[in-house]
């Protein structure tokens, strides 16, 4: 477990330093974490040096090959030592560098956010948790680069880095499925032990692709190296720690980890060490021209990881021993020039070489430590950079896949070399030596100590490791090379001196040749001014970039034209062509071989007043109350087609939603308009006629060709255990409330919140009906017949009983808990409407929520007993008991589960109707104040007449 | 039989989309209903036509129509019926707030 927590403990602790308000605060708490999650990692290191790898393994979604795994490798080890160390050093830095105006403990946030999910990458031993850390690399980098977010350049990198980098992890993810997919597992351990078998599979050449995709859109390679110079836009710290030592190498760190596994063939060879040479090379030569300190380092940076991608393209065990040994110097140099460059930034106000010159009088130590950075980077002896740069060219000697063109890869590395020791030099003269600079927005001095602190610690590492690199570096570069070559991996001693040897002369050639560059270097400026206006990365970022929003925004424009009716047509349309080609392509025929049942009189008849009831819906649907009542007839026959084909419940439960449905559309005409004006051209009606007529063939055909095919059902098993474990007879009703209890509590909790919606968006809503109706007639003065009156009352207790008696017989009869309770709703309902909701309301004791609610934890509470006696959730039982009289009767759970359902039923339905019959406050308000008065007067003597006469 | 019934799903559902495809709320309304009937009807069907074959259990029946469509069906009409409520309450409310029932919220332009 502690080893998971070494990623885990800066993810789960980011939001921490947020808490602070205090500086130093934020800047403690984000150091203590990041140290705590080194410690971890060191407690790991006696086994890694010994050889081991430890693994923590936790099962996640076993399903998919994912598990929550973690190892440890030299190589791991490696790279998170490098992102804790640098972390820690970073976090000293920026707590000077962010200034008080800046949110700090945002920051730390998104910095240890970054550590958790780089930590992720490089220790996980799943591939697929890997990605999900590398995504989440991405994303950080988007949050930090956009850090100053007020600035519009700062918002461009960030959105550029995402791009590219989320792209490329698109492409990655899919390699990786691919990958799992050969391997059959995600598990690095199966991976790297399956190399064979990976480069027989006829797919590994799509694999590599799209696996090298995501790991040079990740390393800034040749042609994605662009979007890396503009996330320099980010405060110095960030361009330090991930655009140099620590994300942007996760790229090569992929690389280096499937070396094993994809390394070694041709196409490996080409693609990686093409890329590496020609990213080199171009990036080195950009660096030359490169005003801004920051970008000549980000510049660097690409041609860095260039080297590093070319050394793993070779392959070679001496090579990716060097490549190993140059990720963790270049770390070290590379990120303590940013700080570096930032302190210029810091106390001078700008980064452009231009302006700057001869500081090294104001800022000796900065000069002194800017030195040994240019001379590491530049590869002068005794500094580290020297000693993997040596390696580095002596491999490019080696006798390599391109033959007769193979020195195209040592002439490439040595030019790339003179480059680096050109922007070297320059960087350093220009900045420190020559007559002091003046115009500077601030007036030059040593930056605060604790500044120095974290660039004078690497840059003692460089000359250290320069110096003494069998001691400092050797066993962690051992362990981490080794960690991927296993037994291939090279007896070397690192040592300042080999003797006199070729590459000893390359870097020696590439010394004097960089010095050249550096004095003739305004020739070579006037020469790629003219260059750089004709190739331009961000340019053509950006003209695609455009490009590809105004086809979209073209394609938006055509289809969303702010008309529904037009989406929906698209959609029906496509629908229809969606459905409809399959079954045209496929060829098989529309029909199955099942013959057609005979057609018996009755049910003809039925059907052509079903057809001419819907034809006639459309054909009034000007006219609204005519087209509901043609919508009903409709309604009512589905209802008897249910019953002709053996379905007693759907016909019950059909036809008491129809009667509440038509009571429902009703009301709401008398709010909205009961016409519709005349408004589609003869264009439009013919347009969309042809659509819904085409609609209704292709549905009429899918119907068909259902029903003329066998058919295979499951509902075997429900018949079969209907009665032994449901204990009921009537299946439908069993399967509700208990095979499938659990979609009925879905099913009336969305009916519950439908209730509150409408409840919700009528709340406060007032609207005056019409005073009179379309033709100008005024309303009846009659609200409230009489005859309705007298009729509706009594059939309430009927009409309660009758829904008792069929939410009582739905368990083995048709029936149920939503048919009783729509036979309840509907018959409220009915008080509502012939008595109005003056009379009503006070007269029903209860509020319509709390039925609802009581509902729902009744069904809830039946399932969560079962559960409490240890039996599934939703578990029914049933017993049968015998009563004088009565006789033999069944008491199920299932019951209790039906209660609710129907308690939800009547609440929502209830809800739904006396909230919408009860926002024409015109209608409201007569009724209380006059109309009330004398109606309930007169209904009381007249309920007393009735009593008497019946007492009588 | 097996025609009759499709020819009335499809009847059914033509209808349905036509009146979806009005300019009024009401007229979608009408249209949301008639293929909720249709679309319910279609979901049954899949269990196939059975006459005189109810899903009771009793032990001089062999044979029962499938329950299974039966029971998903039921729930749908009446999750169908609170569909068609909120969708009525929200054209009321659609009204009330921009004073038409034009389902894009507003008149439409004359074309350009």
């Amino acid at each position: 477990m502690t080893l998971a927590l070494i990623p885990l403990l800066p993810l789960l602790g980011a939001f921490i330093p947020c808490l602070f308000h205090s500086r130093n605060l934020n800047a403690a708490s984000a150091g203590v974490i990041a140290g705590f999650s080194l410690l971890l990692l060191l407690l790991q290191a006696p086994a890694v040096f010994s050889g081991d790898i430890p693994l923590y393994t936790r099962s996640w979604i076993p399903a998919m090959g994912l598990t929550f795994a973690f190892r440890v490798s030299g190589f791991g080890f490696l790279f998170a030592l490098l992102v804790l160390g640098i972390g820690l050093l970073i976090v000293v830095y920026a707590r000077y560098y962010i200034a008080k105006e800046d949110p700090m403990g945002r920051f730390y946030t998104y910095l240890l956010f970054f550590m958790g999910s780089m930590l992720g990458i490089v220790l996980s031993e799943n591939l697929l948790l890997l990605m999900v850390f590398w995504e989440l690399t991405s994303i950080s980098s988007f949050l930090l680069i956009g850090f100053w977010r007020h600035r519009a350049d700062a918002r461009q990198g960030a959105f550029m880095a995402l791009v590219i980098t989320g792209g490329g992890g698109f492409a990655m993810l899919a390699g990786f499925l691919l990958l799992g997919h050969i391997v059959g597992s995600f598990e690095l351990t199966d991976i790297l032990a399956a190399k064979q078998i990976v480069h027989a599979h006829p797919l590994y050449s799509v694999t590599l692709i799209l696996i090298l995709a995501g790991a040079f859109t990740k390393s800034a390679q040749f042609p994605f190296q662009f979007w890396l110079p503009h996330a320099m836009a980010a405060p110095t710290p960030v361009s330090a720690f991930l655009h140099s030592a620590t994300m942007v190498k996760a790229g090569v760190f992929l690389l280096a980890l499937m070396v094993p596994v994809l390394g070694g063939s041709a196409l490996w060879f080409y693609l990686v060490t093409l890329t590496g040479l020609i990213t080199l090379m171009f990036a080195a030569y950009m660096a030359m021209f490169k005003d801004d300190l920051k970008g000549l380092l980000a510049y660097s940076t690409v041609s860095h990881l260039g080297l590093i991608t070319l050394l793993l393209g070779l392959g070679t065990p001496m090579a990716v021993f060097a490549a190993v040994f140059h990720i963790f110097n270049h770390a070290a140099f590379k990120a303590g020039l940013f700080m570096l460059a930032g302190i210029i930034d810091h106390e001078t106000g700008t980064r452009d070489i231009q302006r700057l010159s001869g500081l090294k009088k104001a800022m000796p130590v900065t000069a002194a430590l800017t030195l040994i950075g240019c001379g590491a980077m530049a590869g002068v002896p005794l500094f580290n950079g020297f000693l993997s740069k040596e390696m580095f060219l002596a491999e490019t000697l080696g006798p390599n896949l391109l033959g007769s063109a193979g020195w195209i890869i040592p002439l490439g590395a040595v030019l790339a070399a003179v480059f680096a020791v050109a922007y070297s030099i320059r960087m350093l003269l220009g900045v420190f030596w020559g007559k002091p600079a003046e115009n500077l927005p601030r007036s030059p001095h040593e930056p605060p100590m604790g500044m120095m602190l974290s660039p004078g610690f690497l840059m003692a590492v460089c000359v250290l490791v320069g110096i003494f690199p069998a001691f400092f570096a050797g066993p962690l570069v051992n362990a981490g090379a080794g960690a991927i070559l296993g037994p291939d991996m090279p007896a070397y001693h690192m040592a300042v001196w080999h003797g006199f040897n070729m590459a000893l002369v390359l870097s020696m050639v590439a010394l004097a040749g960089g010095a050249v560059f550096y004095l003739q270097r305004h020739r070579l400026f006037d020469l790629h001014v003219w260059c750089s206006r004709h190739l331009d990365g961000k340019t053509l970022f950006e003209s695609l970039v455009s490009g590809l929003i105004q086809a979209g925004n073209r394609a938006i424009r055509f289809l969303e034209n702010g008309s529904l009716q037009r989406y929906l047509f698209v959609l029906i349309s496509v629908t229809l062509v969606l459905g409809t080609v399959p079954f045209a392509v496929s060829r098989t025929p529309l029909l199955g071989p099942v013959a057609a049942t005979p057609l018996d009189p009755v049910t003809l008849v039925m059907g052509l007043i079903l057809i001419i009831g819907a034809v006639a819906t459309v054909k009034t649907h000007r006219n609204r109350i005519l087209s509901i009542i043609m919508l009903s007839t409709v309604g009512l026959v589905v209802a008897l087609a249910f019953t002709r084909f053996s379905a007693p419940d759907l016909a019950l439960t059909q036809i008491s939603v129809e009667v509440v449905t038509i009571i429902l559309l009703m009301m709401a005409l008398h709010l909205l308009p009961t016409t519709t004006p005349m408004e589609s051209s003869k264009t439009r009606q013919r347009r969309d006629g042809l659509l819904s007529v085409l609609a209704g063939c292709g549905a009429a055909a899918l119907a068909m060709a259902i029903l003329t095919r066998p058919y295979d059902t499951i509902s075997d098993f429900f018949l079969a255990h209907s009665v032994p474990g449901g204990g009921g007879t009537n299946v439908v009703n069993v399967i509700l409330v208990d095979f499938r209890g659990f979609d009925t509590l879905g099913e009336i909790t969305v009916l519950a919140i439908a209730g509150l919606i409408i409840y919700a968006l009528l709340h406060k809503f007032e609207r005056k009906a019409p005073e009179t109706d379309d033709m100008g007639l005024p309303w009846t003065q009659d609200r409230f017949p009489m005859i309705l009156v007298y009729i509706t009352r009594p059939l309430l207790p009927l009409a309660l009983l009758f829904s008792a008696y069929i939410f009582l017989r739905g368990h083995n009869d048709p029936g149920g808990g939503f048919i009783a309770g729509l036979i309840t709703a509907t018959v409220l309902t009915l008080q509502y409407i012939a008595s109005g909701i003056v009379w009503t309301r006070p007269r029903f004791h209860f509020d319509n929520h709390v039925i609802m609610a009581l509902g729902l934890i009744l069904a809830l509470g039946t399932g969560l007993t079962s559960w409490a006696l240890n039996y599934p959730f939703l578990t029914s039982t049933y017993e049968y008991f015998t009563l004088p009289l009565i006789g033999k009767f069944e008491i199920a759970s299932a019951m209790a589960f039906d209660m609710g359902v129907y308690l939800v039923v009547v609440g929502s339905v209830m809800l739904m109707l006396v909230k919408l019959g009860s926002i024409n406050s015109e209608d409201a308000r007569t009724v209380s104040i006059s109309a009330h008065m004398d109606e309930t007067l007169e209904i009381e003597t007249l309920e007393d007449k009735t009593i008497e006469k019946e007492t009588h | 039989m097996e025609w009759l019934v499709s020819a009335c799903f499809g009847v059914m559902i033509a209808c349905g989309v036509y009146l979806v495809l009005r300019a009024r709320t009401f007229p979608v309304i009408l249209g949301l209903t008639l293929m909720g009937y249709a679309i319910n009807l279609f979901l049954f069907l899949t269990g196939r036509l059975h006459t005189n074959l109810p899903d009771i259990i009793s032990a001089n029946q062999t044979r029962y129509a499938d329950p299974l469509p039966q029971a998903l069906v039921l729930t749908a009409i009446v999750i169908g019926f609170a569909m068609i409520a909120f969708l009525v309450v929200l054209s009321l409310r659609a009204l009330g707030e921009l004073d038409t029932d034009h389902v894009d919220g507003q008149q439409e332009k004359p074309p350009a």
